[in-house]
């Protein structure tokens, strides 16, 4: 436990990582999710069997795999992310970083889709036949009707999304990334006899992300519940 | 389904607006498509020399050998999941407060950290005196174990919690014991609906032992890391890999949902939701 505390600073910084990547990556895949979802369940049947195709490839490729893709093949191929360089305080948001947000967007967007279009499905067929019996036009119908009961029925799979995508924030540390999991390596590495100390302390730091992340969802939810 | 809740059945203008749409969403995929060919291309990625090992026998061979041991790690795991899921759903319907506390306890601790922290954990703390091959392999199988163990734990838990109430009381009433009731009544007819939930989590056991390369790579990741080594082939290399895994994954998912037809009929499958993995609607655990 003493290496832990020893570097403390460390480790909250590792941990800063980890949220900043949860964060900007959260962003990210909510706003691919909703575009892929609009064309998973779109009129154009092009664009929805291509968005079926993305999401079933994506979900099972490990996101191990998406990471190698970005870090390694990418490069040789003319994608890379080497004019990111931004600093802001002790943190450096370089190559690295936005591979890993491009990876966690990649994979994580399919997911966030599967979750807004589970919510879609909820929506009984007769809501949105009375909206249009009783002749809203079809932006009334989305607005009124259909979407604000898809958006709430889709808020519980989501939030499971977005806590799975904060634990897979810890692939990173495989590809360069001094997150909270790669943090926990090295101190393991350079402190033999404190494992257990080491393990426990990173542990409990991301139980307590997952249970901010939940707890937030849990508001969310009890927010936008009707009656 | 869903275009029925959102669109009125289509009169003939917006067919012919949606067959535009349908002819420019094409053209774009093509180009784009186009475009991504060209840059392998650009790249030199087509050349035979680098897809050549993935004709060459001794090569096809190992990446078959890499391809059964990460099956087989993901087996093993599963296997142990499911004792550990068994045992902690069970402690978690349990009446004594508590077993059923500590049982929570350590499901919700499992479901919460990362696979890749209890990998790092158990190659180091654990299979330490192994031999680094050994110590990644049961690395692989002991942290996928204990978490989808965690994970099954709910599926468990919501599978016997799913069945009709009169079961139990049924069954209490003709004079069966506590544990009668579990293993003879309840726990037979959880297994049978929790069955595809199980298959799926395959998929997920399958996709994370890839995690373990961040210590020491082993089974499909020592071909990832390896090959392109001697032949500078990354770009093929991980193509054909992650090909793999889509491939034995959607094989995993088409016996789910056979197995679903099969033993639990026409219904939702079994969904877990809370922390993380198998939220209720997504058909596939993330």
């Amino acid at each position: 436990m003493s290496a832990v505390l020893d570097s403390l600073a460390d480790v909250f910084k590792a941990f800063g990582y980890t949220l900043l990547l949860f964060l900007v990556s959260a962003v990210f895949s909510l706003i691919g999710g909703t575009l892929l979802v609009a064309m998973r369940v779109g009129p154009v049947a092009v664009l929805s069997k291509l968005a079926a195709l993305y999401v079933t490839l994506v979900r099972n490729t490990p996101l191990l795999a998406v990471f190698f893709f970005f870090s390694f093949a990418g490069p040789i191929l003319g994608l890379n992310f080497k004019w990111v360089a931004v600093h802001v305080g002790t943190f450096d948001f370089t190559s690295f970083f936005s591979t890993a947000v491009v990876a966690m967007t990649v994979y994580t967007s399919a997911f966030v889709c599967e979750a807004l279009r589970s919510g879609v499905n909820a929506v009984p067929l007769g809501q949105a036949e009375a909206a249009r019996a009783i002749g809203l036009p079809f932006a009334g119908v989305m607005r009124q009707v259909v979407l604000p009961q898809a958006l709430r029925a889709s808020v519980p799979p989501v939030a499971s999304t977005m806590i799975a995508m904060l634990k897979n924030t810890s692939v990173a540390a495989v590809f360069g990334l001094i997150e909270a999991a790669a943090q926990m390596k090295i101190l393991t590495n350079n402190n033999a006899d404190q494992r257990w100390g080491i393990f426990l302390a990173f542990a409990v730091g991301y139980i307590v992300l997952v249970e901010l992340v939940s707890l937030l969802a849990g508001s969310f939810e009890r927010r936008w519940r009707i009656a | 389904m869903a275009a029925a809740v959102l669109f009125d059945a289509p009169g003939p203008r917006t067919v012919a607006r949606h067959r535009v749409y349908t002819l420019v969403a094409a053209v774009l995929l093509l180009l784009a498509v186009a475009y991504v060919a060209f840059r392998f291309y650009d790249a030199g990625q087509f050349a035979y020399a680098l897809w050549e090992p993935f004709v060459t026998p001794s090569i096809v061979q190992a990446i078959g050998q890499a391809w059964l041991d990460t099956l087989m790690m993901a087996v093993l795991s599963v296997l142990g999941a499911l004792v550990f899921g068994v045992v902690f759903g069970v402690a978690k319907l349990s009446e004594h407060s508590p077993v059923r506390w500590v049982a929570w306890l350590v499901v919700e601790f499992f479901r919460a950290v990362p696979v890749i922290m209890l990998m790092v954990f158990c190659f180091y703390g654990v299979f330490n005196d192994f031999s680094i091959e050994r110590g990644a392999y049961w690395s692989v199988v002991l942290s996928l174990t204990v978490y989808n163990g965690a994970v099954l734990a709910e599926v468990f838990r919501a599978g016997v919690n799913a069945l009709p109430r009169g079961q139990a009381e049924a069954a209490y009433a003709i004079g069966l014991r506590k544990t009668q009731v579990m293993n003879l009544v309840l726990l037979p007819q959880a297994v049978k609906i929790m069955i595809p939930a199980i298959i799926s989590q395959c998929v997920v056991a399958l996709k994370d032992t890839s995690l373990i390369l961040i210590v020491f790579p082993i089974g499909l990741t020592k071909i990832l890391k390896q090959l392109p080594l001697s032949f500078n082939n990354i770009v093929p290399t991980t193509l054909v890999i992650a090909g793999l895994y889509v491939i034995t994954n959607l094989v995993l998912t088409w016996l789910a949902t056979r197995a679903q037809r099969r033993f639990v009929g026409e219904k939702e499958m079994l969904q877990v939701s809370a922390v993380g993995e198998h939220a209720p609607g997504a058909t596939t655990p993330v």
